[in-house]
């Protein structure tokens, strides 16, 4: 599958299917701290993501002073 | 997964409420706890005149449409902080929002209006900019209202931006600042209320409910956060809270709870003893001109000499 990281935005390819929690795993990415988008929608931890997916993981941390 | 209102496929898991949700009951959701913060801390009564401080962020863009979907009618307000191209599109972000809603936006631009710019800011305090961008916004969000006539000042500030104060005010004991972190500041004199209806959401909640209601929003990163300190704290917190589902809602809450009132002494002190800024008549503890006016100057000429860089509406 394709998978979009941001911030910087990059591209990698990880061989699929395989659930969520799986890639996040895999890629050391705590969940808490993510979207993850298959296609154009949101997914949860337990959804499969096929091996021709296009998945976006898009972090949800902003910066900022109060 | 299965919605837990719905039983319908669920498209979000939130693991601290054990539960999944479908889009609907998601926004549902988002909606049941923003009135529930309201109701519970009186943050808005009705009938008051609104004002939304909005970035072109997820948060204070959800905050907008949370509000007016609970009807509670809220104006915009942006602040131009002059940070290059993050700066240009997180105001289109925010035009485009209003205009598609037909809301009522203010603008304040820091360059246009008042001779300086965050990365000038920065410059003259040659500290980490997000102090004196803090300060502006404070500052400039809390004098529009007073001036236009709003009774409160609603930010976007969710569970994790809190938890995350919390953790650095702890960790250094500021304990003027922790009697100062609530929920809801209620207004005095030269200050109108400040309420923070997210305080019940996660970061993660509002970036999903931003994409489930279609609303574009600046994902990019500001280019100044680099080292901003809340958020390394951030992902501290969220690795405790992947292993204990919670954490952070239960940090947050127990302050309010339990230990913030051993603080406010001290904040209240502090109030008693503000008096006008010479300059601009803002409270200040100075008894001369206030941290902005004082900013303003020192940042005024820094912002002149500075090569331009980072600027791009100059
Ligand atoms: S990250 Fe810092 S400099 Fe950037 S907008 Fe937020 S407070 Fe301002
Ligand atoms: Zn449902
Ligand atoms: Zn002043």
């Amino acid at each position: 599958m394709r998978v979009v990281l941001r911030n910087p935005r990059r591209e990698i390819d990880v061989p699929g299917p395989m659930t969520v929690a799986n890639l996040l795993a895999r890629l050391e990415i705590v969940p808490e701290s993510v979207l993850v988008i298959n296609g154009d929608t949101l997914v949860t931890h337990d959804a499969r993501l096929a091996d021709d997916a296009q998945v976006e993981i898009r972090p949800v941390i902003s910066g900022g002073a109060t | 997964m299965k919605c837990r209102r719905c039983k319908a496929p669920a498209i979000i898991d939130i693991p601290r409420h054990n539960a999944a949700f479908c889009a609907d009951c998601f926004t549902h959701q988002c909606r049941e706890q923003v009135k529930r913060a309201i109701h519970e801390h009186r943050m808005i009564a009705p009938g008051e005149k609104v004002l939304v401080a909005v970035s072109g962020g997820k948060d204070s863009l959800a905050l907008w449409d949370l509000l007016t979907e609970i009807d509670i009618p809220a104006d915009g307000l942006y602040l131009g902080l002059g940070i290059g191209e993050y700066s240009d599109h997180s105001g289109e972000y925010t035009r485009a929002f209003a205009a598609e809603r037909g809301l009522r936006l203010h603008e304040v631009d820091l360059l246009r209006d008042h001779g300086y710019d965050v990365p000038g800011a920065a410059e003259a305090t040659r500290r980490a900019p997000c102090g004196a961008c803090g300060l502006s916004k404070r500052h400039l969000f809390n004098q529009v209202a007073l001036d236009e006539g709003y009774d409160v000042v609603a930010t976007g500030h969710n569970l994790d931006d809190e938890a995350a104060v919390l953790l650095g005010n702890v960790l250094r004991w500021e304990t003027a600042y922790l009697g100062r972190q609530f929920p809801v500041l209620p207004a005095g004199p030269g200050f109108a209320r400040k309420v923070k209806p997210l305080v019940r959401l996660s970061e993660r909640e509002m970036a999903a409910y931003c994409v489930i209601r279609g609303i574009d929003y600046q994902v990019e990163e500001c280019p100044m956060a680099d080292g901003n300190r809340h958020l390394g704290f951030k992902e501290l917190l969220n690795q405790l809270e992947t292993k204990s589902p919670g954490t952070k809602a239960a940090f947050i809450s127990g302050f309010w709870s339990r230990g913030h009132d051993a603080f406010i002494a001290e904040a209240d002190e502090e109030r008693a003893t503000l008096a006008p800024c010479t300059e601009c008549g803002a409270p200040t503890t100075t008894g001369d001109r206030c941290a902005f006016c004082s900013l303003r100057s020192r940042a005024q000429s820094a912002t002149t000499e500075q090569p331009v860089t980072l600027r791009t509406r100059s």
